[in-house]
């Protein structure tokens, strides 16, 4: 891509993240850790690779994406609001009663929700049964998830890792956010889940590792899923807390949203970096 | 009187699927290893293009399913019924029954009668487990007429459904020619106005096995097969507590959580009259063919006429 379509990517993530922090505070709770750490990838799914129609979100050859690590939803929200999904100002009612963005999402309240998810591990299966569907159908259409380092302790991952091996579903890409941290430490810690490319490769995935907050790397890693004739997983290594300094590579910010002081601090600097990223 | 056919209902349910199958394009079966045991070997036979073998992992099966059916696909996922809703219990509560998709849950080796296997594999708590949970409807036919009508609606409706399937082979007594599947309501097979038995399952045919002694020997006992639990049909609970005033529940399923609380659970709110429950009582099972077994946990028609004539002389 060139530099004006990379800036402008730039600036679309980190209004997601300002949109997940706005969410967040709102919402006074939430998780803003790893919605930072995945808001780049979002962003370039739904601004640069996905075959999506912000006017038709029900369409049945629209690629599908699924947030198996559905705490992370306030960026996506964000990038979703961005793209024209629905109107940015349901961010400000994010978590509340009756309102439109629920704490994980909800696929039938909410447009763009390809699946409803939040309890972790399950995204996966749910994306190998629309990849199925897809060949199935005899259709090419693309499904995307996105999980956390964190969620791969879950064993249904890899149930669904065989199963996508097994049935090869080569329209699958499977997105690791490697933040490194989980609520109770850090993924070393607590849980030993590397590595993570080579397990994935034993279940018969190809596989890349990239740095999850550089667009370059991840339109590389974009191409090679496509290319691959295997189910493809992305590892991608990011830093949870991405773009408020307060927040970043911190454990404590995985579920707790900012008070008054800490959002404007919080705000103040993602409105620098788009000030920037804009001049 | 119809011709009697010894069938268990999970092979009833593998014949449904077929007949459906050939009319539907959508309907695809997934299965955990065990679909020469579900019945859903039969449909793989028939349709092997829309099968789909998920391996010996029920939750990722069932997430499979959710996903297939985002798609408009109509997946039945089938596997025992303690693995179906036991080990996958949080995939259906959170992939299927939340967002409200098209997913039906078949567990088949259902109750006590699974016999030699033992108490792992006799799940007595599936009817409770899939009734807690928002929105799933929870069928549990009688036998091979039921089952194959049973299972057709559960195809033809739109959203979650658990079907309970057996795999003892038992006597069918429904009469083909006659015999029509509402869903939600419960049959009277029996009219009568001293008690009134409510059977679920194969304790449908020994219920009327005993009652039909019973009228024979002048009593008057009214029966009511109940094969839909949930949404349970209330009207006909209501008005055989009002007009029999004495109640028995009869189930192959532990006496909490499945047929007897979902009774109580009427007649304690809209006629409150006594329930006296034919069960499991809160304990495992064991192994041992599953004709003995019936008997010893009192499911079959000596122990269920005894408990009629117990409550009649009340």
């Amino acid at each position: 891509m060139n530099q004006a379509e990379k800036r402008q990517l730039e600036i679309l993530a980190c209004k997601s993240r300002i949109g997940a922090i706005i969410g967040t505070f709102n919402a006074k709770s939430g998780h803003p850790g790893g919605s930072l750490s995945a808001a780049d990838m979002f962003t370039y799914l739904y601004f640069k690779e996905m075959n999506i129609d912000p006017e038709r979100p029900d369409w049945a050859d629209r690629d599908r994406f699924v947030l198996s690590k559905g705490h992370c939803c306030p960026s996506l929200y964000a990038t979703l609001a961005l793209k024209g999904y629905f109107d940015w100002k349901e961010l400000e009612m994010l978590r509340h009663v009756g309102a439109m963005l629920q704490g994980h999402p909800d696929m039938k309240g909410t447009p763009g929700i390809d699946m409803s998810s939040g309890s972790l591990g399950q995204g996966v299966s749910a994306a190998c049964g629309m990849a199925l569907a897809a060949k199935m159908d005899k259709k090419d259409y693309r499904v995307y998830t996105v999980l956390g380092d964190g969620e791969c302790e879950e064993g249904e991952v890899w149930e669904a890792a065989m199963f996508a091996g097994h049935h090869n579903l080569d329209n699958l890409t499977v997105i690791v956010d490697c933040n490194g941290l989980q609520i109770d430490g850090t993924t070393a810690e607590v849980g030993g889940v590397e590595p993570l490319d080579t397990k994935f490769e034993s279940f018969g995935f190809d596989t890349v590792i990239i740095n999850g907050h550089d667009f370059d790397a991840i339109e590389g890693a974009m191409a090679k899923a496509k290319a691959s004739d295997k189910p493809f997983a992305v590892i991608m290594k990011t830093v949870k807390g991405k773009g408020v300094s307060f927040m970043e590579n911190e454990v404590g910010w995985h579920g707790k949203a900012t008070n008054a002081e800490e959002y404007k601090i919080a705000i103040a600097e993602l409105e620098k970096q788009l000030r920037e990223l804009e001049a | 009187m119809a011709e009697i056919i010894t069938k268990a209902t999970r092979e009833s349910f593998g014949e449904a699927l077929c007949e459906m199958a050939e009319h539907n394009p959508d309907i695809v079966v997934l299965d955990a290893d065990l679909s020469a045991a579900t019945k859903t070997s039969i449909f793989a036979a028939a349709y092997p293009e829309r099968f789909i073998d998920c391996g010996i992992a029920e939750a990722n099966m069932v997430g499979v399913a959710a996903g297939l059916a985002t798609t408009g696909k109509i997946p039945v996922a089938a596997s025992f019924a303690m693995f179906a809703t036991g080990r996958a219990f949080e995939q259906i509560r959170n992939s299927v029954a939340y967002p409200n998709l098209n997913v039906k849950i078949a567990g088949s080796h259902a109750g006590i009668s699974t016999g030699e296997d033992g108490a792992t594999h006799q799940c007595l708590e599936d009817i409770g487990i899939m009734r807690t949970i928002p929105g799933m409807v929870v069928l549990n036919p009688a036998d091979h007429w039921e089952m194959k009508a049973a299972t057709k609606a559960a195809l033809e409706y739109e959203g979650p459904v658990y079907i309970r399937l057996g795999r003892l082979a038992v006597d069918s007594f429904n009469d083909p020619e006659t015999y029509e599947f509402h869903w939600g309501k419960g049959i009277t097979l029996r009219e009568g106005t001293d008690v009134t038995v409510i059977a679920t399952g194969l304790c449908v045919l020994e219920s009327l096995k005993a009652v039909d002694e019973l009228i024979a020997e002048g009593k008057s006992v009214r029966l009511i097969n109940i094969h839909t639990i949930k949404p349970i049909d209330r009207d006909i609970i209501i008005k055989a507590a009002k007009e029999t005033g004495r109640i028995i529940t009869v189930e192959e399923h532990n006496v909490i959580g499945g047929l007897a609380d979902a009774v109580c659970e009427v007649t304690s709110a809209e006629c409150p009259v006594p329930v006296r429950r034919i069960g499991v009582y809160d304990q495992f099972g064991y192994s041992g063919p599953a004709k003995e077994l019936l008997d010893i946990f009192g499911l079959t028609a000596p122990n269920i006429k005894k408990v009629i004539l117990e409550e009649l002389d009340k």
